[in-house]
């Protein structure tokens, strides 16, 4: 700790000559958070991994002052216009060798503690608990392998404060609708993977950094040491919104994080029901129209844009489309089985059945898409689970 | 290092007039065969690409100038930043080191020309094309290539534009035009050295250039195939990279970066030749440890082939490749420690004085030792967990392409420029372009390393507001940065109209090797008869 902290004041004191920085360390919104550094994080691995940047840096900033100092005294010292006279040495053996194997010394020293910290990271065996975490364009779906809890989860900051017509919130651009939930004092493992391309699964309190690699499931763990909630984002370029997919992490005590994951479960059970429900309900136009426009603007929308109109080139418009004008069992099936080869994904898992119904309503009637067509959830549950 | 007793060169008499007759107007920059020629006209496109990339560049920085969206919409920024990164890598640094490499290398070591003359103008004239086809994607329907410089599949495939078969086109023909290159030197190098030159006589920038050309030809056809296989996978249904078909994404990334990590080198290896050029001429001293500096570059080189996964930590390799691709990669350091302390040693003790190259050459041995530093640091695997992907990696690679690979360009322009041109050049502007240069290079670079550790994830149009005031300091220095390079329009302008005080055969008081005693400028053709070197 006493090293850590002297290796904090050596950082700090070279890095903070800029007002800026000052006041953005003071500014930072928890203990542990900084701008200017590598945060020490709320794990043991996490602690260890800072250690080793601390440790790493004041290495490279010795070797730096020395080679600089050398060259900087030559360059004050042994000038022409002072009448230095060169001398005539070109090699010296002894030297040379020594500026070989010195480095190749302090390169050991610096393999060893890394190694040791790496193997301690990629032993995910033994967890108390297992999260899958499925990546896709631009959103992370959790699912709890030991409870029937599933949902996804997407950046919650309004697009009117990405486009700068409100004011940005505190925590713009790192909060999320529905974060993940774990327990403190529990190892965790994350199985990581994707339904379409790369994504990387960041949570830098953690020092857990994993490519989702779509097809493959790659492994990462954490035991988190205090409760609180921890931002990250999506570390991999994963297309068009990539910066707009963050990760929130909440540790909960375990007694808390138990009465939580039994109270999803509850709640997953009566959505079921509701389901259910609905299957039995027409909607009116109203409705479906309501609810359908609010599904698009937060799902559809990202894509192919608040109008409709897609990015040519890229994503196809939906005003005026072939597809949400003509047969409705077609348009149906691309929202529930998605497009095989292009990056229309599947969203029977994502939305329920009457928000499938609402939004297809939506694209069929908005933006002069008149066709009149009303599709009710029983039409969805007809066509994912085949006629009653 | 070398001597010529023999130099005909000085001896150009009015018979030889229609040997040394130089075409006039188009034709002659068309059809050329003169590796002068070819080297300016490599050089000059170089020029322009390097500020038509730093306009997107612009583009980016002025996006990123403040948090929310203002300028550009995400998915044409993704362009930017992937046009930006293909042209400043194969557009402005490779084709300004060929450039190099044309007109220094055949005057170094005696020769009258490539050795293949041909080919050098056809390797040079494919370039505008190719990068014509890239930049004309941008204009597509739906735009160019968003992929990142990278293309990572499946992004690069399933989930691309049509534009992707033009950015391979592209991508090809630049790889051809690179492969023609690097044939050209390495046959020009070990076939007409002057008599005497033997191997360990050569300079170090020849020497450097060499083992860059076995580099070139060695990955450059990896790289081909990878963006053949991006261009199957996305258009003719296989599936190299598509786990539903068989395939491995990540294998992509393997494929990739052996061709990578090696091009990363092929970018500085040149750099570190012109250095040891520089260095000892300003110092009037001869090059400290020679045969170690041929040794280092020669060992880097051949490092540079197994460290590739490094980039590669997160994709979830086994625990025993993380261990071997993190100390290969620190093993690197060694001798690229060897250089740095050899120059410093070519520096101690010597006569040193500050010229223009000098200037250029101090810092980069400054600056380009810091990006290597933290590119020690993210050697460390479970310390690369955090800074990968972020900031940090940024700040890292352009401490060593801008202030190592293009400074040690700049230094090699003004170094042998009034060679080229016969006339001192504008020493008043250069002195602005250097200081211009330096201070807003380190202010757009310098930040980078603390947004990157205090957490934003490299290529996105949008960030938290925490990074807020350091990225406006990143986005000026850009901007200071960028126009600092129209000091260096101005100047070159200047120079090729042959503007200035004219300058002696051997231009700085401490230069010593065969370019140096041919006349200033450069006649047409050199070494006719080749110099005798003791």
């Amino acid at each position: 700790m006493k090293c850590r902290n002297l290796l904090s004041f050596l950082a700090c004191s070279t890095f903070a000559f800029t007002s800026t920085a000052a006041e953005s360390v003071s500014g930072a919104e928890s203990q542990g958070r900084s701008d200017l550094n590598l945060r020490p994080g709320v794990t043991d691995i996490s602690n260890q991994v800072y250690d080793l940047h601390m440790l790493m840096f004041l290495i490279c900033v010795i070797i730096a002052v020395l080679v600089f100092g050398v060259m900087f005294y030559s360059m004050v010292v042994h000038r022409k216009s002072k009448n230095a006279k060169p001398a005539n040495f070109h090699e010296n053996i002894k030297v040379e060798i020594a500026w070989t194997v010195v480095p190749f010394l302090i390169l050991i020293g610096m393999a060893v503690p890394a190694a040791n910290t790496l193997i301690d990271m990629e032993d995910a065996s033994k967890p108390d608990m297992t999260v899958l975490i499925t990546g896709s364009q631009w959103k992370w779906h959790y699912k709890y392998m030991d409870n029937d809890v599933e949902y996804f989860s997407v950046l919650a900051t309004q697009q009117e404060q990405i486009k700068n017509r409100l004011q940005k919130g505190e925590n713009y651009l790192l909060e999320v609708d529905r974060p993940l939930v774990i327990p403190t004092g529990q190892k965790v493992r994350f199985l990581i993977t994707s339904d379409d391309v790369i994504h990387s699964w960041w949570v830098p309190d953690f020092a857990v950094k994993k490519d989702a690699n779509p097809g493959f499931i790659n492994e990462a763990w954490a035991r988190v040491n205090e409760p609180g909630i921890y931002r990250g984002q999506c570390a991999e370029l994963c297309g068009k919104d990539h910066g707009f997919m963050p990760v929130v992490v909440i540790a909960k005590e375990p007694a808390e994080y138990q009465a939580w994951i039994e109270e999803q479960e509850a709640i997953a059970q009566r959505a079921k029901e509701e389901e259910q429900r609905l299957l039995a309900m027409n909607m009116s136009m109203d409705q479906l129209m309501t609810q359908g426009k609010k599904t698009y603007d937060t799902v559809c929308a990202a894509c192919h844009m608040p109008n409709g109109e897609g990015l040519p080139g890229v994503f196809p418009a939906i005003k005026g489309s072939p597809i949400a004008t003509g047969d409705v069992d077609a348009h149906i099936d691309i929202l529930i089985n998605g497009v095989t080869g292009t990056s229309m994904a599947s969203f029977a898992k994502q939305l329920t059945m009457s928000e499938i119904a609402a939004v297809i309503t939506y694209q069929r009637n908005a933006w002069g898409n008149n066709t009149g067509d009303m599709v009710q959830a029983k039409d969805i549950n007809a066509a994912m689970n085949g006629k009653e | 290092m070398t001597s010529a007793t023999d130099t005909t060169a000085h001896v150009d008499g009015e018979h030889h007039d229609d040997h040394h007759h130089i075409p006039k107007g188009l034709t002659r920059w068309l059809f050329t065969t003169n590796h002068k020629d070819i080297g300016t006209l490599y050089l000059w496109f170089a020029f322009i690409m390097f500020l038509v990339g730093g306009a997107m560049a612009m583009v980016i920085r002025a996006e990123l100038f403040q948090p929310g969206l203002q300028i550009v919409e995400p998915n044409f920024f993704n362009q930017m930043t992937t046009v930006h990164g293909l042209i400043m890598v194969f557009g402005a640094v490779m084709p300004a080191f060929t450039g190099l490499a044309n007109w220094l290398v055949p005057m170094m070591i005696g020769a009258p020309d490539m050795a293949l003359p041909r080919m050098n103008n056809w390797s040079f004239w494919i370039l505008p094309f190719a990068f014509l086809i890239l930049l004309s994607s941008l204009f597509m329907e739906g735009g160019g290539p968003a992929f990142g410089w990278t293309f990572y599949a499946p992004l690069s495939t399933t989930y691309s534009g049509d534009s992707t078969a033009l950015f391979v086109f592209s991508v090809h023909i630049m790889g051809i035009s690179s492969i023609m290159g690097a044939i050209n030197v390495i046959v020009t190098i070990f076939n007409m050295r002057a008599p005497g030159m033997t191997y360990m006589k050569m300079p170090l920038f020849v020497w450097t250039w060499l083992i860059t050309a076995f580099l070139l030809i060695a990955v450059m056809p990896v790289l081909a195939a990878a963006v053949t296989m991006v261009l199957t996978d996305k258009f003719f249904g296989t599936s190299f990279f598509d786990a539903a078909g068989g395939g491995d994404p990540v294998l992509f990334q393997h494929i990739f970066w052996f061709f990578g990590h090696p091009e990363v080198y092929i970018m500085i290896l040149p750099a570190f030749g012109i250095i040891s050029q520089i260095v000892p001429t300003f110092s009037r001293k001869k090059l400290f440890g020679y045969a170690s500096m041929v040794y280092a570059t020669a060992s880097i080189a051949l490092l540079s082939f197994v460290v590739w996964a490094h980039h590669m930590f997160t994709t979830g390799m086994p625990v025993a490749a993380e261990m071997f691709f993190m100390i290969a990669t620190m093993l690197i350091s060694v001798p690229t420690g060897v250089k740095v302390f050899n120059w410093v040693a070519t520096m101690w003790r010597g006569s040193l004085s500050f010229e223009i190259p000098m200037m250029f050459a101090i810092a980069f041995i400054v600056l380009f030792t810091i990006g290597g530093l933290s590119g020690l640091m993210l050697a460390i695997t479970p310390v690369d967990f955090q800074y990968h992907d972020t900031y940090f990696v940024v700040a890292h690679f352009h401490y060593v392409l801008v202030t190592g690979a293009v400074f040690s360009i700049m230094a090699a322009v003004y170094y042998w420029l009034p060679k080229w041109t016969g006339k001192m050049f504008d020493i008043t502007l250069a002195k602005w372009h250097f200081w211009c240069s330096l201070i807003s290079v380190n202010v757009l670079f310098f930040p980078m390393h603390f947004v990157g550790l205090a957490g934003m994830p490299r290529r996105i149009p949008d960030y938290a507001l925490q990074f807020a005031d350091f990225n406006k300091w990143i986005s000026v220095g850009g901007f200071a940065f960028g126009l600092s390079q129209l000091i260096f329009l101005a100047l070159l302008i200047k120079a090729c109209r042959h503007q200035g005080e004219s300058v002696s055969d051997q231009v700085w008081d401490g230069a010593e090797g065969l370019e140096w005693e041919i006349p200033s400028p450069a006649p047409y053709h050199t070494f006719d008869t080749p110099p005798v070197v003791k």
